[in-house]
């Protein structure tokens, strides 16, 4: 099938492209941006005047609960939810119930993914067997069953010999391993950055020390074992000069922020409200500041949205006793527009670390409007003002601080390999 | 989104208190308010009839999720000299499903009809969580949250400074020991800055004593003596056992040679000076027995204005409630 996008403004930063024209697709893919190939007469025509044409967004970070977790969530309606907010390539964590620590498991999510027929789905292996961090898991047949990394996800590695030793054998064959690095003894029993705000309230505190005291002994591991490294979920302004140092001294690593770590720091828990719980924690201005200069120095190179959808109890508890995370993929492109404003960011270095910028981390094809590229696609209503709520949402997960709020810039339609996912209303 | 800030949330449309929740964001005016209030009824303790008809037909619960005699006994006893009905509830946690189980334990007491709700719990915030999920009308009072506050133990230690000291201008107070866990030295904290002291000195290693205390008000001392020179007050803090196996400390020992509070070293403070302590005390741990019983010691004070403090604590809080024709506050969906 051949179908023409007329008049868009297509911006890509993958190829530093940014003009009123066409694009072509042709079986599933992008064939010519510009001049229509000889065979496209009558080919079906989408007028995209007055919207914005972007690749669709790469989410690092996106928990579809399924299997085994299904009353928050599952991999139809987090797919949907993804799309939803222009999100076709879902990079989701291994710790489903059973975890994806067998490629059935995986294998299992794919089928689903592409029985819901949403966004592209790649899952992260484990890293170790059950994520105890004890045995190795059988990683090359996680890779040739689907998975695109390996991972002990949350769950710290607390045997350094273990980790060293994993790392030394996903080296071997040449697989990425992502890192979520928290020294365990110092996180326990907290949740809340450690500071003048878990001070005054009394919640148990997270230092920061809790990140880079594991970062440090990652990186010195990455550097020895030579294995292909992601650092997820940084929170710690620290965290952002120790990457940068380590990426100078020319080490292969790349690094990840959740958007809500550039849009909020721990001020806002002050009025103990448990949709602010997330793990890694919110931190202080200072740490906020840093990484979103970290996203500009290029040290970070993926913004994520770091979907964790629950059921509606998971939240109605006092803040302690709340399951951390938040369920905000829909909007994760609005959300980091807010940041042209409050961070100062352009819209191209965010598109960037939303598109392109995650795919490289994890070297997918995706994010990317090239000739030849799947034809994974949005157009976005730049200018629509609309209000995001909890009646309208689309994931399953409950909780999010951001219901009621007004956004600027509205994903209208979503396109994977060529065929319409989601429309607007 | 809408959210009630808690410190909004415990005062109705007049700004008279509803609920007791925490003292942040209480002005000056109200904290006088509860001490002179608890003044009037304390001079009604030493009449041999005891009661006042202020909670007449109300029913109070004494909602306890951690265990303490000591407190529970003195709301008990508050709420029966302002005529209340007076129900005990020891609700002991489940590690499992504490929220869930902390919402249908509500549910089901406010089927009970209930007027007041007298709240100690183990999670910092949960009197703040039970005020936004409660039906309205229903009278909140926070007998300690986690590590967050203790409300009415703070007014109870301010009414026995203010009935030794006259007033709080110009005071030097010291608080001394576990500030880190305790939920009295930050109530505390804040009831002295708002009542205008401003020389308050939390005393203890740093272990005890994060630096991010300075930014509320106080000043941060290490050494005991320091701590302690010319000051008024001595507030003692409990230390629990618990804390040598979190690795916070080496031993009582050392605890108690480095920071307790003896004979010596209360030398370093003011010759009128009180030495308080919220109790139960641990003798030889933070403080010896000649001080504890000695003729500085006002710890038996506190416990009597301990009383008549949650006398008018209560009967504020359910005037408030009732002078309140505020709409009920929306239930969050989220």
């Amino acid at each position: 099938m051949k179908l023409r996008i007329q008049n868009g403004r297509l911006i890509d930063p993958s190829q530093n492209l940014d003009k009123v024209t066409d694009l072509f697709i042709d079986n599933h893919k992008i064939v010519a941006i510009g001049e229509a190939p000889a065979s496209f007469e009558g080919a079906e025509i989408l007028d995209a005047s007055g919207h914005w044409v972007l690749p669709g967004l790469v989410d690092l970070a996106v928990s579809l609960r399924e299997p085994g977790q299904t009353q928050k969530g599952n991999i139809a309606t987090e797919g949907r939810a993804a799309v939803s907010g222009g999100v076709t390539t879902v990079i989701c964590p291994p710790d489903t119930r059973p975890i994806v620590d067998t490629p059935a498991v995986a294998a299992l999510i794919q089928d689903k993914a592409d029985e819901a027929g949403m966004a592209n789905v790649f899952p992260i292996g484990a890293l170790t067997q059950g994520l105890e961090g004890a045995q190795l898991s059988n990683m090359v047949a996680l890779t040739d069953a689907g998975c695109v990394a390996l991972s002990n996800d949350r769950h710290a590695m607390v045997n350094t010999k273990v980790l060293s030793r994993a790392l030394e054998y996903a080296a071997t064959h040449d697989l990425l391993v992502v890192f979520h690095p928290d020294e365990k003894s110092l996180s326990e029993g907290g949740c809340a950055h450690e500071g003048l705000m878990s001070t005054m309230h009394g919640l148990g505190g997270i230092p920061d020390t809790a990140e880079t005291v594991a970062l440090t002994r990652d990186l010195l591991l990455v550097e020895k074992t030579g294995v292909r490294a992601h650092f997820a979920r940084l929170t710690c302004a620290k965290s952002v000069e120790m990457v940068a140092d380590a990426k100078a001294a020319g080490l292969d690593v790349t690094a990840d922020v959740a958007v809500h770590n550039l849009l909020l720091s721990d001020d806002v828990l002050n009025q103990f409200d448990g949709h602010y719980h997330v793990l890694p924690p919110l931190r202080g201005e200072n740490d906020r500041l840093t990484l979103i200069e970290g996203i500009k120095q290029g040290v970070i190179s993926a913004i994520c949205s770091d979907h964790q959808p629950h059921e509606k109890m998971a939240k109605i508890a006092p803040f302690a006793a709340t399951e951390p995370g938040m369920a905000n993929v829909e909007i994760l492109l609005p959300l980091a527009m807010k940041l042209m404003d409050e961070g100062d960011l352009d819209f191209s270095t965010l598109l960037t670390c939303l598109t392109s910028g995650p795919a490289a981390c994890f070297g997918l094809e995706a994010g990317s409007l090239s000739v030849g590229s799947f034809a994974d696609f949005m157009l976005f209503d730049s200018t629509a003002r609309w209000t995001w709520t909890y009646e309208s949402r689309k994931t399953k997960g409950h909780n999010s601080p951001y219901f009621g709020d007004e956004f600027v810039g509205r994903v209208m339609s979503t396109y994977v390999s060529g065929q319409r996912v989601y429309q607007a209303i | 989104m809408m959210r009630s800030d808690p410190r909004a949330l415990q005062l109705n449309e007049h700004g008279q208190l509803k609920h007791f929740l925490t003292l942040d964001g209480l002005d000056k005016t109200i904290l006088t308010e509860i001490l002179d209030r608890a003044e009037s009824f304390l001079s009604m303790g030493e009449q041999s009839v005891k009661k006042v008809p202020l909670l007449r037909g109300k029913t109070v619960v004494n909602l306890f999720f951690e265990n303490s005699t000591r407190t529970r006994t003195t709301f008990e006893l508050a709420a029966k000299r302002l005529s209340a009905d007076v129900i005990n509830l020891n609700i002991e946690t489940s590690a499992t499903s504490k929220g869930e189980s902390l919402l249908d334990t509500l549910k089901n007491l406010e089927a009970m009809q209930s007027d007041m709700f007298i709240v100690r719990h183990s999670d910092s915030g949960a009197p703040h969580f039970i005020a936004e999920h409660c039906t309205p009308n229903v009278a909140i009072i926070n007998a300690g949250d986690g590590r967050h506050a203790h409300p009415t133990q703070a007014m109870l230690d301010m009414l026995t400074i203010r009935r030794h000291k006259g007033s709080f201008e110009g005071l030097k107070i010291a608080i001394v020991g576990d500030i880190l866990h305790s939920r009295v030295a930050r109530s505390q904290l804040q009831a002295l800055t708002t009542l205008g002291v401003d020389d308050i000195r939390l005393v203890g290693p740093k272990t005890l004593v994060p630096n991010f205390f300075s930014e509320m008000g106080a000043t941060i001392c290490h050494d005991l003596e320091a701590g302690l020179k010319d000051v008024d007050v001595v507030v003692m803090l409990r230390l629990q056992k618990e804390r040598m196996k979190g690795a916070l400390l080496p031993s009582e020992g050392e605890f108690y040679r480095l920071y307790g509070l003896t004979e010596e070293s209360l030398a370093w403070a003011k010759p009128d000076a009180i030495v308080m302590h919220p109790g139960p005390i641990n003798r030889g741990v933070e403080i010896s027995s000649e001080v504890a019983d000695g003729e500085h010691s006002v710890i038996l004070n506190q416990v009597t204005n301990g009383i008549a403090v949650r006398m008018a604590v209560m009967s504020m809080a359910m005037s408030g409630q009732l002078q309140s024709d505020e709409a009920p506050a929306a239930k969050d969906e989220k």
